[in-house]
């Protein structure tokens, strides 16, 4: 009860707090929306908060199971492999350096029009790297003889990286998606954003700016803060179901 | 493959090995020949980095000799085979299996025809053995470094493999977990014969432990001197400190003394 109680009274109160500053300097909404604009310009919209928040979230989705799949065969040639390591990481950082923000008007114009392989493309780009570099890591630390109980036994590569290596570099790895669900979701609302015609949350937030529509605006940062948290919950719970053992318990 | 008649159930012979590092060569093994009797149980001690855990690794089938062979039952080793048990001094648990599931890790590597249950059955006895009744459904995590490393002497032996190889399996211990962890091991090789090789750095372990103390030279190593010992079977601590212990202790100080004089005059 108290679990529930205490955050709910918090928002309550933050809500409370930003009417009042609106509301005490008299500013009109084409400044600053007030909570109290928010619901009515969501209601008005509210097909549109559906099936763009529904665009959005699967374009970052896909996107982000691409980054894992594409993530993970990278970290693992560059954990088992030091040549293909020592090739492919100055690669990686030098690419994870370039601020993806700049590269959105470049996939923009390579794709015009294809929204939805663009925005997937750059919710990929900008998550893969914390997968990989995690998995590479886990991969590259584990100790010779964690490796050796097995193989002296006569198993197989695959069976020591299926019952040893992969389960002991899940905790790495849900830290890394933690970070890359979030990074996804950043990547899919920058191309929302700038793509022109495009749908999703971002197209919307869009639109709300060329029409001064301040309220949708800020109904839409709701929106997305709402998809976030979900997004990242959902991490939250498949890490306690995978990897809930590298939790320590309290003594 | 070869079959060849010998004495030995392990029969290490004329085994040379050479490490090849970024900085340079290392020969770690040069010319060693030795053998284990069946249900036999061999210490090996000398001077550290000599070459002794590298012994273990050719046994197990884990590296291959430079130069001569190595023969496990009459067989010429060249891959590992099933019917080595294996324990480090890191007990190397797995954190996401429950106790009971990391003791039953090798059997489903090795081919058996153990239903699941007979597999439980199985662990749990050795488990039993050793002491950790009641503690199957523990993690690692939550157990001491003598219970971890009793598991992982029970995950070495529940395929019942025909050699079990123990690479300094008590040398992070207190000295008090450890010779608990010495009369274990006469129980485990009263109820599940083995036929052993022990590395070691402790004298004291070696005569308490083994049939047969093996002292290797300094590197590149070889037998440089071999005791056998008198008193088989279950052993009390205070058997440790018999005159006739003592001596053997003396002899073996002795040899290691001289192993590292001349490894330092190989230098």
């Amino acid at each position: 009860m108290r679990q529930l109680a205490v955050p709910l009274f918090a928002i309550i109160l933050f809500l409370l707090f930003w009417e009042m500053l609106v509301w005490a300097n008299g500013w009109p909404n084409y400044k600053m929306a007030s909570p109290s604009d928010l619901w009515p310009a969501f209601w008005r919209f509210k097909w549109l908060f559906f099936t763009f928040g529904w665009e959005t979230l699967w374009r970052t989705v896909l996107g982000l199971i691409i980054a894992i799949i594409v993530g993970v065969l990278l970290g693992m040639v560059m954990g088992f492999s030091k040549v293909v390591r020592e090739g492919l990481y100055p690669l990686l950082v030098g690419f994870n350096a370039i601020p993806k923000a700049t590269v959105v008007p470049i996939v923009a114009l390579m794709f015009v029009g294809q929204h939805d392989l663009n925005t997937v493309l750059i919710a990929f780009m900008i998550s893969f790297f914390p997968i990989a570099v995690s998995v590479s890591i886990g991969l590259s630390t584990l100790e010779p003889e964690y490796r050796d109980i097995l193989r002296a036994l006569g198993a197989s590569k695959f069976t020591i990286f299926w019952k040893i290596a992969l389960p002991k570099t899940l905790p790495e790895f849900f830290g890394a998606l933690k970070v890359a669900v979030t990074l996804a979701f950043i990547g899919t609302n920058l191309m929302e954003i700038v793509s022109p015609h495009g749908r999703g949350l971002g197209a919307l937030f869009d639109s709300g700016k060329t029409n001064s529509d301040y309220p949708l605006m800020f109904a839409v940062l709701i929106a997305l803060a709402i998809l976030g948290i979900a997004l990242y919950y959902v991490v939250v719970f498949l890490e306690r179901i995978f990897a809930g053992w590298a939790e320590r318990q309290a003594d | 493959m070869t079959v060849k008649k010998n004495t030995g159930l392990i029969r290490i012979e004329n085994v040379s090995h050479t490490f090849h590092t970024d900085t340079g060569v290392l020969p770690v093994l040069n010319d060693l020949t030795l053998s284990v009797p069946k249900n036999g149980f061999t210490a090996i001690v000398g001077p550290s980095g000599c070459g002794k855990s590298t012994v273990t690794r050719l046994v197990a089938g884990l590296l291959k000799p430079d130069k001569g062979t190595v023969w496990l039952q009459g067989q010429k080793v060249n891959t590992p085979r099933d019917i080595v048990g294996m324990a480090f001094q890191n007990p190397v648990l797995l954190e996401w299996r429950t106790i009971l599931q990391n003791v039953m890790l090798p059997l489903e590597i090795v081919p058996n025809a153990m239903s699941s249950a007979e597999r439980e059955a199985r662990a749990q006895d050795l488990l039993k053995l050793v002491g950790l009744s009641g503690f199957e459904q523990k993690r690692p995590s939550e157990l001491s470094g003598g219970m971890r490393q009793r598991a992982s002497l029970c995950r070495a032996l529940v395929h019942r493999p025909e050699v079990l190889i123990l690479d300094e399996p008590f040398g992070a211990l207190d000295a008090f977990t450890r010779e608990d962890l010495w009369q274990t091991m006469h129980r485990l090789r009263e109820e599940e014969p083995f036929t052993g090789v022990l590395i070691t750095h402790d004298l004291r372990e070696s005569i308490f432990l083994a049939d047969e103390v093996v002292v290797l030279s300094g590197r590149p190593a070889t037998v440089q001197y071999c005791q056998k010992l008198k008193q088989r079977g279950p052993k009390s601590l205070d058997q440790l400190y018999t005159p006739e212990a003592i001596q053997t202790l003396n002899i073996l100080r002795e040899q290691i003394k001289i192993a590292r004089k001349d490894e330092e005059d190989k230098l």
